[in-house]
């Protein structure tokens, strides 16, 4: 971050401005959470980190069932512990704010919804996934044989090439016939 | 063998082109291009330079590749192929966008961000070469490139740089921003693209004389969007309702928010050019004896009625500044003085511009927010429920509260079931002989209602205006009374009525007609709700500017323009009193009794169709009303404050998240486009 109080530079503000979809306010609020999310001692070290437990206690993101995936995708730390810098968490609002792109977020909601991070979804990642959006609670989940109907229609329906997972193209273009698509993938702090 | 594949291939193709692009053009280079196996050449298609059909092509050659990979000996005729290239060809080709993301490393994205910049540096400068991504891809064999990434990542990150460099700002930014990388590599490759450019920031790259103005404009456009950005109004009580209710819910309240920005736009205009002079040389005119009771405030009559807020209070002529003034309202001018005068504001020409011009910027914003959305979100209706698409795209990110992230569960789950058992069991065969008498005897209803109630109001005013003028001829000298006063109010009250109790009507028939489809349902509700409002307002409006402009002495009105702007403000205020009254009686009462009584687990669901068109017709309203009343915008901010607050305490108490499906961006779409229809009804009044 550059800096060890709780100001953000302005040439470093200005560069982020560049560099993501978000706004001023946006980034210096994006600053403040995420100084409240460091303990005393990391707040003196140059590039801090937050352990993924830490950004998971954000109340925008709790109760989201994806959230861990999303703590993955958008570290960039070598220990693949989900830990987020400065840095990445203003990725992770930029891909999520308003004015991003739709090929910004159907990639990333792409790598998020790639449970196993081989670059395609397969069967496993499909189960995986829709078992987050029915929720924990085992009356509202699908039975197996429900599940497999439900994969093999998506792939049906999706997989263009036949290989038997989805990739990114084809993910995109499922996702562009969806307008609602960018409206519902959006997290404002 | 290549070839029988490549003849099954073909059919899923064609069909993805078409429901791709749907666009002959595109179709039209592939096939023109001969699909046949066994040539690679075929496969470098000529013109492709925008990045959907480059996708197209990427996904093409993938198909393609695909096919071949799986028959052995297209397989070793690739190899055979490939030897032909050079090695910088493959390796370019190797570093293609390939189709693992999780290999899809840096190398690929900036490979990919690579071509995008240059396809972006060719379609402005419209040459039409053979772009490095109509190449078939060999993503299969991708593999060997591993060992050389670490230089091949430079050589493509030094190709992104000098690409990037040659772009204009502007796209520059763009490109940068819109490119998948972390922070921390896209501010590397910042700084290796303006490396010679130490110091500078990015919009004073070149000052040719013409874009010296445009960087002024934008400057003033993004200063203006920061102020307006900056106010941030309502936004933690959006974030909260936004949290718990989901993006539908929310479209409404941005939708006040939006109705509010408009009405504090045209009440500064008007405000500055058109209240302020009038209210600093105010017209002397006879005093008149109007006993001051409360209730000037809700008829606009007595005191207010020849106040700044209606028509009949503004000088028929010029202001000057250094002319006394003593003149009557309808009356001469102060043209004979003689003094040089300061400054001459003629104000019967202001009041004209200023409302055209009002009406004309409103209009353009409406036309150009409404032609943005649509293109946002026109898509073919197909309601038959994709599964893909409801699997992927209806996750609603905003909703963050547990019990509604709960309820999002169950919501697609039982969504998802329902689908499965469609696709298993086939839709159900019903009568259709009798699903047509109840669809005719629903529409019937509806419409019959309607008429109806058009028919009564039309008589119920005609009543009333000659009622009224009975009386006015009566009470010619003496005080007018307060029951008379009152009386005024019934018009506007039997209109609320008619608006509040009809679409429960309109309710109640379509859960009788028990349609297939929710969003059949929706529009079909919208449009009975629209026909009803329509109506009420033609009727009215044929009453005000058809019989009472065109004889006001015969209903004994010194002004009619000042009367229909009475008209209207009490239409306004009326209508915010009754959806106050139904806010807190009918729906908290009403979840009171499904719960007691009815003994519902649930408590009712928030109508935003409805509510929505209530937010129409009032601001049409306004618009109707701003000719004649140029301070109803005021009255219609207060409204628009007091409604957002109210509606959304109701809701945190009342209410909860709807079971139903709602297409934010879709309904919002309709929305700005009923909501411009009005609006030119408003300047048709001029």
């Amino acid at each position: 971050m550059g800096t060890t109080a709780s100001q953000l530079r302005k040439d470093l503000l200005s560069e982020y401005q560049e560099l993501t979809f978000l706004t001023k306010q946006e980034i210096i609020l994006a600053h403040k959470r995420f100084s409240e999310l460091l303990s005393k001692e990391d707040r003196n070290i140059p590039t801090p980190r937050v352990p993924m437990e830490k950004v998971l206690s954000l109340p925008e993101l709790k109760s989201n069932p994806f959230r861990k995936r999303i703590c993955h995708v958008f570290s960039t730390s070598d220990m693949k512990d989900g830990s987020l810098t400065f840095e990445d968490f203003l990725d992770l609002l930029s891909a999520f704010s308003d004015s991003a792109t739709l090929e910004i977020k159907s990639h990333y909601a792409f790598r998020i919804f790639d449970f196993d991070d081989d670059g395609t979804l397969d069967g496993g990642d499909l189960e995986k996934l829709v078992n987050c959006l029915t929720g924990e609670t085992d009356d509202t989940r699908l039975t197996t044989e429900e599940m497999r109907q439900l994969i093999s229609n998506i792939l049906e329906e999706s997989d263009i090439d036949k290989d038997g997972t989805v990739n990114l193209s084809e993910f995109q273009h499922v996702i562009s016939r969806s307008p609602d698509f960018v409206s519902s993938f959006k997290i404002v702090l | 063998m290549a070839y029988s594949v490549d003849f099954n291939l073909r059919p899923i193709m064609e069909l993805e082109l078409e429901s791709l692009r749907g666009d002959d053009t595109a179709q039209d280079s592939m096939t023109g291009t001969g699909l046949e196996s066994g040539s690679r050449e075929t496969l470098e298609m000529e013109v492709l330079t925008t990045e959907s059909r480059d996708r197209l092509a990427s996904q093409m050659s993938d198909v393609r590749e695909r096919a071949d990979e799986r028959s052995e000996e297209s397989i070793q005729t690739n190899l055979l192929v490939r030897k032909r290239w050079s090695t910088t060809t493959l390796r370019v080709l190797s570093s293609m966008p390939s189709r693992s993301i999780g290999q899809q490393s840096r190398l690929e994205i900036i490979s990919q961000c690579n071509i995008r910049s240059t396809q972006l540096r060719r379609y402005h400068r419209q040459t039409q070469d053979v772009s490095l991504s109509s190449r078939p891809s060999i993503r299969g064999y991708g593999i060997e490139a591993d060992s050389e990434d670490v230089c091949e990542e430079e050589t493509k990150r030094q190709e992104l740089v000098n690409n990037l460099q040659s772009l204009s700002a502007g796209d520059r930014v763009r490109m940068l921003r819109a490119t998948p990388l972390s922070l921390a590599e896209k501010t590397k490759l910042r700084k290796l693209v303006f490396s010679d450019k130490v110091g500078q920031s990015l919009l004073s790259s070149q000052v040719p004389c013409c874009s010296l103005l445009k960087r002024a404009l934008y400057h003033i456009w993004f200063g203006c969007l920061f102020i307006l950005s900056s106010l941030q109004l309502w936004q933690v009580a959006l974030k909260r309702l936004g949290g718990r209710f989901g993006t539908g819910v929310l479209s409404y309240f941005l939708f006040i928010r939006t109705l509010l920005l408009f009405n504090v736009f045209l009440f500064l205009i008007n405000g500055l050019f058109l209240v302020l002079p009038q209210a600093i040389h105010p017209p002397l005119h006879t005093p008149s004896s109007h006993r001051v009771t409360g209730l000037e405030l809700f008829t606009g009559t007595g005191y207010l009625s020849n106040s700044l807020m209606f028509y009949g209070y503004y000088t028929n002529s010029t202001i000057n500044t250094s002319c006394r003034p003593d003149e009557i309202t309808a009356g001469t001018g102060c043209g004979t003085t003689s003094d040089p005068h300061m400054m001459a504001y003629n104000i019967p020409l202001a009041y004209c511009f200023t409302i055209g011009i009002t009406f004309f910027i409103t209009g353009i914003v409406l036309v150009y927010s409404m032609s943005k959305s649509f293109g946002r979100s026109f898509r073919v209706f197909k309601s038959q429920g994709n599964m893909a698409i409801k699997v992927f795209c209806s996750w609603d990110f905003k909703v963050s509260k547990k019990m509604s992230v709960r309820m999002q569960s169950e919501n697609i789950t039982t969504q998802l079931k329902e689908l499965l058992s469609e696709v298993k069991g086939g839709e159900e065969e019903k009568g259709r002989l009798s699903g047509m008498a109840v669809h005719l005897l629903a529409w019937s209803i509806s419409l019959g209602s309607t008429f109806f109630c058009a028919l009564g109001i039309h008589c119920f005013a005609k009543y009333m205006h000659l009622n009224s003028t009975l009386r006015r001829h009566e009470d010619a000298e003496g005080e007018v009374s307060v029951v008379h006063e009152a009386r005024l109010l019934a018009l506007p009250g039997v209109v609320s009525c008619g608006n509040l109790l009809l679409p429960g009507l309109f309710n109640l028939v379509s859960w009788m007609e028990n349609f297939n489809s929710p969003i059949v349902r929706l529009y079909v509700s919208i449009f009975r709700n629209l026909l009803l409002k329509v109506s009420i307002l033609g009727v009215l409006c044929y009453h005000w500017l058809g019989k009472i402009a065109a004889e006001p002495e015969q209903h004994g009105l010194q002004c009619w323009e000042s009367f229909v702007g009475q008209e209207l403000y009490r239409f306004l205020l009326v209508d915010f009193i009754f959806t106050v009254l139904y806010t807190v009686f009918g729906e908290f009462l009403w979840k009171r009794f499904s719960q007691g009584v009815l003994r519902r687990r649930r408590k009712p669901v928030f109508d935003i169709a409805r509510n929505v068109l209530e937010l129409i017709y009032g601001q049409t309203l306004t618009w109707l009303g701003l000719l004649f009343t140029p301070l109803l915008p005021a009255v219609q901010i207060l409204k628009l404050l007091l409604l957002f607050h109210m509606k959304k305490s109701s809701l945190l108490v009342n209410c909860q998240a709807s079971r139903k499906l709602w297409r934010a961006s879709q309904m919002s779409t309709l929305f700005i486009s009923l909501l411009c229809f009005p609006s030119f009804l408003g300047p048709s009044c001029l």
